[in-house]
């Protein structure tokens, strides 16, 4: 009986660590293969994407291990193209304007629907969360239009706007509030404190922790995006880099390696960082339901 | 001392407090979402940008009655309809898996939540490198004997798709059903399981009825993710992709190069709408089958 047990365990650890590493092979795949030259990738994936110069392998086969280590792409990349650099730096001035502005904007309205839980106030937070679960193709059309009235599009604020307003981080930070015992807030009123002293001395760093989480969720949220950036802001110059990398030529795929792996290094690090943050945001997120 | 006075200097003080904390978010809010929605649905009445003549429901018809549009929700609904269930059971089973005291539980946990951290952009030169009509996949399926598909460019496309959305979500969803299976009561479990009940019995009896919030909540959000995933598709095919890969966003992205904003805001509320009936029909069921179980 324990012998049976032991062997169905065994098994069941064997397929979670298959599973596992499929998991992790596209990642480390593209990490293992920006250290390659550019003859080499030729030379693996030239059936792929389509290049004619030099020898191409008649089979393709996903390559862990690089024949020769070479930083050469990142050379290319750091030194000799520097429009991959401006993309990202036009991810980062999107992104980090409306990390900082939602945080700001959500923990501050977080703070009124903790206090103030009247009729009125749960009509809007209910609002809140049908907007959040609306997807882009949905919310988009409206940005659009203000955009438009405001003279906005085509600039980065047509997107750092929605963005900084975007319901799902005060959902967040409410529910994370919500579960600081009233007590403590009551307790800081009847010692004189403002509203505002009992926000910021009391409310916020108590919060903490889910404010790390939200400003986590948020980034990855939105260093990925796409849709907002093509509709929003059509000029090219100003794209981020999550769009540019979907139209890296042919003859550039040695170096689109390098610059896929270096759009990864923010997130990770944040990961690496981050992960325990990044799960408790995740569980407090939890349930739509009160 | 609560004199009248006192009392109506209480209430305004709350009010100019709430207004002050929610003003901000609400007015951003009603500004760039609530507002420009009212003239959406406005748009969708009118005739045209110049002539803004009540037509009634005739854009809407119009949109209905599209091809494009008929395609767009097709392969949108087909999508969601097969990789939002794929992404609640796998993920669930996963949860189960870990909770179940398997040794490098946190590292099988960062390991499948890792995929969440990276850019769909960064890895699109891979998931070519393995879906392509001379990919890896197609390699290993000749081994096997089978002949390959242009994966992208064929009915099988979707597939493409749903590794890449599962690969994505599963991780979160995952971490989502650990902490929900770490509420439940552990008593219960336990006496269930001293009275002689099934592990199935206990799964679906006790385990599933506590789970069925987070399964509501992970259905709803992998609905919501299934919308986004125009993004892979778009970094993978770019703007014209094979006509089982032609979204929802797609026919939205058409809509606003033809500047055909009549189409577009009737497209915008009439998916406001579905999204709003099914989450209400999600919230029913939960109700439904989780009337029983408290917290």
């Amino acid at each position: 009986m324990k012998k049976k047990r032991l062997f169905g365990r065994t098994a069941l650890f064997i397929l979670t660590a298959v599973f596992a590493i499929l998991f992790l092979l596209p990642t480390v795949a593209t990490i293992a293969d920006s250290f390659m030259s550019q003859n080499e990738i030729n030379a693996t994936y030239g059936k792929i994407f389509a290049s004619t110069s030099g020898y191409v392998s008649g089979t393709v086969r996903l390559k862990l291990i690089p024949d020769k280590v070479t930083f050469s792409q990142y050379i290319t990349v750091l030194f000799r193209s520097p429009e991959y650099l401006i993309k990202f730096w036009n991810s980062v001035i999107l992104v980090v304007p409306i990390v900082l502005g939602q945080l700001a904007v959500a923990s501050i309205a977080a703070y009124g629907f903790t206090r103030w839980r009247g009729r009125v106030s749960n009509v809007i937070f209910f609002a809140y969360v049908i907007l959040m679960l609306m997807p882009y193709q949905v919310t988009l059309v409206p940005n659009y239009l203000v955009s438009g009235w405001m003279g906005l599009l085509d600039t980065r604020w047509a997107i750092i706007f929605p963005g900084v307003f975007a319901p799902f981080s005060v959902f967040l930070l409410t529910k994370f509030m919500r579960r600081i015992p009233s007590a403590t807030i009551e307790a800081a009123r009847m010692d004189g404190a403002t509203e505002w002293q009992v926000f910021t001395k009391i409310a916020l760093p108590q919060c903490r922790s889910a404010l790390y989480s939200i400003a986590i969720l948020a980034f990855i949220d939105y260093w990925n995006m796409v849709e907002q950036p093509i509709i929003l802001l059509p000029d090219a110059t100003k794209q981020p880099l999550s769009v540019y990398l979907s139209s890296i030529r042919a003859d550039e795929i040695g170096i689109a390696f390098a610059v896929a792996v270096i759009y990864m290094i923010p997130g990770l690090l944040i990961f690496l960082k981050g992960e325990e943050y990044l799960v408790e945001g995740i569980t407090y997120s939890g349930s739509v339901k009160e | 001392m609560r004199t009248p006075w006192s009392k109506l200097n209480n209430r305004l003080r709350d009010l100019f407090g709430a207004l002050a904390f929610l003003g901000p978010s609400v007015l951003g809010v009603l500004v760039f979402f609530v507002v420009p929605f009212g003239v959406v649905v406005y748009y969708s009445l009118i005739r045209g940008p110049l002539d803004h003549s009540f037509v009634g429901l005739e854009n809407y018809i119009s949109v209905w009655n599209n091809a494009a549009f008929r395609i767009a929700s097709k392969n949108t609904a087909t999508f969601t309809g097969v990789a939002v269930p794929l992404a609640v059971v796998i993920s669930l089973i996963l949860a189960l898996v870990l909770e179940c005291r398997i040794p490098l539980k946190s590292q099988f946990r960062t390991f499948f939540l890792s995929p969440m951290m990276v850019p769909v952009a960064s890895i699109i030169l891979i998931w070519q490198v393995l879906f392509h009509q001379s990919g890896v996949v197609n390699e290993l399926a000749k081994i096997v004997g089978k002949q390959g598909v242009d994966w992208l460019n064929s009915d099988q496309c979707q597939v493409v798709i749903i590794v890449l959305f599962l690969w994505k979500n599963i991780g979160y969803f995952m971490v989502l059903f650990m902490a929900a299976l770490n509420n439940i009561p552990q008593t219960l479990v336990e006496v269930a399981s001293v009275e002689g009940a099934s592990p199935a019995r206990i799964f679906f009896s006790i385990k599933l009825r506590y789970l069925s919030p987070t399964v509501l909540f992970v259905t709803i959000l992998s609905i919501i993710n299934s919308f986004k995933v125009f993004r892979e598709i778009y970094l993978l095919t770019g703007n014209y992709p094979y006509e089982g890969l032609y979204m929802m966003q797609h026919f939205m992205n058409n809509m606003f190069l033809a500047l055909d904003n009549q189409r577009l805001s009737a497209a915008a509320v009439i998916l406001a709408l579905v999204m709003v009936v099914l989450i209400a029909l999600l919230f029913a069921i939960e109700n439904w089958f989780g009337k029983d179980v408290e917290g």
